[in-house]
């Protein structure tokens, strides 16, 4: 069964028509390359899974229940965990505090329960180990390079075990290295049964780790296909509207 | 010996040394503490018990506003009616009492309109996007023209029934000879320090400062909290105008009247930038106490009282130096 399904999604701001009836559907383990122009209604799509915006129409359903979702907080309760485009990093915090934003950990007990530093630092230091990453936890993110704001970003998707992880553009501002190494990172997500939405510009990082494409056009899906029976050329050309629509 | 990534990540990059000498805060307590052992030598008059008694209690009015205004600041706000607020608030005390309820009531009735106040800023400005600076300004001139109101622009002096209940509670010192004002500021100091450092809401006050549109997506309730923080700034100038009234005994519709700029002096005299996202408890009180050195020192030494503001404007000018000049060494 289908861990994601959205059914006839609309986003308008005011006028503007974001996104426009979008239906599809993400098995477990599955890795979607979304692609599209600047514009096209990627990330609006993305921030509907994650909680950010509501749907102005259709429906999402989750293990084929009825998927609502008021803030972000509703949706990593479900299991949705977003690396958003800009990163949204606070640069005055540090690095494990970033991580933890907006779910920080706490010891003791209410009225005297106060965030647990050792925690979330210890936690902090694990995940950036995994990811490979030499990010310090208590360093401000005032002072990171490029990559270990990226890491960061990613970092929090890993703090509890998520069933989809959405990726807005994870690789646009890093190095070749780390290109390969949050390629490495999809990998392992999928091999453990995480579904992924990787939105790319780069042609080679979705054609070399996702397993279906899906493109969007001025909010609208127009193709839908196996990466193997796709191509770059295909793509590009549904990119730009040189190819109108693909089934 | 190949530094392996665990030892990379495992590394303190600061010592508690190099971020004590980072801070503006220590740079501007040291300057208090080198103002103090000056005076003490240079005049007889300012080591004497009884001017460091008001020295103290004196900060203290400035020092619990600074500590609100903190957290506004932190979030990138700011608060322009505390000053009218504080009155506002006094007069609410002062009336209420003096129609002959008791001084449970009064004090129930200032809060609750301090708080009242701070909600209605808060609300404009998170909920409905009005900029901070344009909400606090018409509230400065709002709640002052309310005390007016509610007072018929007299002077209130007689509190009732409590009246000496009253007079106690500000002008007396209870522990150790310590003025009551300085031990409600230290309490409500290490309240907001705990705040601050120790909870979720703390951390998202800074959250907020330091980048609200992430703060946002990652799901921090940030309107609800820039509401709060405009209830505390306003909660603070109440406590503080209860206290005040307390203390002189009298209230008068122009008390607190340019406080404001004081109190935003000694915030930013302390290590609160005015951009957001930085800030603390313990800078406010430093900050305000060298505001205070400064005005009572003047007068010792035999200054003009004129001089007063250039030299607090240098202050600040001064402190803010600091931190420019620590970021331009860290940009290159
Ligand atoms: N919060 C918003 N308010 C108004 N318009 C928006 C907002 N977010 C996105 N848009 C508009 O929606 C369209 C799609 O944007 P976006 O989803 O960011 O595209 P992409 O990520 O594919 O580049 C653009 O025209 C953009 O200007
Ligand atoms: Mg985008």
């Amino acid at each position: 069964m289908a861990v994601l399904e959205l059914t006839n999604i609309s986003k308008h701001f005011g006028a503007i028509h974001a996104v426009s009836d979008v239906s599809f559907a993400i098995e477990p383990g599955e890795v979607v390359g979304l692609m599209g122009d600047n514009g096209a209604g990627k990330s609006t799509l993305v921030k509907m899974i994650a909680g950010n915006y509501r749907p102005s129409e259709g429906s999402m359903k989750m293990d084929g229940a009825e998927l609502v979702l008021h803030k972000p907080v509703d949706a990593r309760r479900h299991g949705i965990e977003i690396v958003h485009q800009d990163l949204a990093l606070c640069d005055n915090l540090t690095a494990a505090a970033n991580v933890f934003l907006g779910r920080e950990l706490r010891k003791g007990v209410w009225p005297l329960a106060v965030l647990d530093y050792a925690t979330m630092y210890r936690r902090s230091g694990e995940i950036f180990k995994e990811l490979k990453s030499e990010t310090r936890p208590r360093d401000l993110v005032k002072q990171m390079s490029g990559g270990q704001r990226q890491a960061v970003a990613i970092a929090r998707t890993m703090l509890s075990e998520a069933k989809i992880v959405l990726m807005d553009e994870p690789t646009a501002a890093i190095s070749v290295r780390q290109v390969a190494e949050v390629l490495n990172l999809i990998r392992e997500l999928r091999s453990k049964g995480i579904a992924v939405v990787l939105i790319s510009h780069r042609m080679p990082d979705v054609f070399t780790v996702a397993d279906r494409v899906i493109v969007m056009r001025r909010g609208r899906k127009v193709a839908d296909k196996q990466i193997a029976r796709s191509s770059p050329e295909e793509v590009t050309g549904l990119i730009t509207g040189a190819i109108e629509q693909v089934a | 010996m190949a530094v392996t990534l665990d030892q990379t990540i495992a590394h303190k990059q600061h010592t508690w040394l190099s971020r004590l000498l980072n801070a503006q805060t220590f740079w501007v307590l040291l300057a208090v503490i080198l103002a103090c052992i000056y005076l003490s030598f240079a005049t007889d008059s300012f080591a004497t018990t009884k001017n460091l008694y008001n020295i103290t209690r004196n900060v203290t009015f400035v020092a619990i506003i600074a500590l609100g205004m903190t957290l506004v600041i932190i979030t990138g706000g700011i608060d322009l009616s505390v000053g009218s607020v504080l009155c506002l608030c006094s007069m609410v005390l002062g009336v209420t009492m003096h129609a002959g309820y008791s001084i449970e009531v009064g004090i129930a009735a200032a809060i609750a309109t301090a708080l009242i106040v701070g909600a209605f800023n808060g609300v404009l400005i998170a909920y409905l996007g009005f900029p901070p600076f344009v909400v606090t300004l018409g509230m400065l001139s709002i709640a002052r023209s309310l005390a007016m109101v509610a007072s018929g622009n007299t002077v209130v002096f007689e509190f009732g029934p409590d009246h000496d209940k009253l007079l106690s509670l500000g002008g007396g010192a209870w522990l150790f000879g310590i003025a009551n004002p300085v031990l409600y500021m230290i309490i409500l100091a290490l309240l907001t320090g705990f705040v601050l450092r120790w909870t979720k809401f703390g951390r998202h006050v800074y959250a907020i400062g330091g980048n609200e549109h992430a703060a946002t997506l990652t799901g921090v309730p940030v309107k609800p909290i820039k509401v709060a923080v405009y209830m505390i700034s306003a909660l603070s100038a109440g406590i503080a105008g209860i206290i005040q009234t307390g203390w002189l005994g009298a209230i008068t519709t122009n008390i607190g009247a340019g406080l404001e700029l004081q109190v935003i002096a000694a915030a930013v005299i302390g290590g609160a930038n005015l951009a957001g996202g930085v800030g603390t408890a313990f800078g406010a009180l430093v900050g305000a106490a060298l505001i205070e050195i400064i005005r009572n020192s003047l007068g010792l030494l035999g200054i003009n009282a004129f001089w007063q503001g250039t030299f607090i404007g240098g202050a600040i000018v001064l402190a803010v130096m600091f931190d420019r000049i620590r970021n331009f060494r860290q940009s290159e």
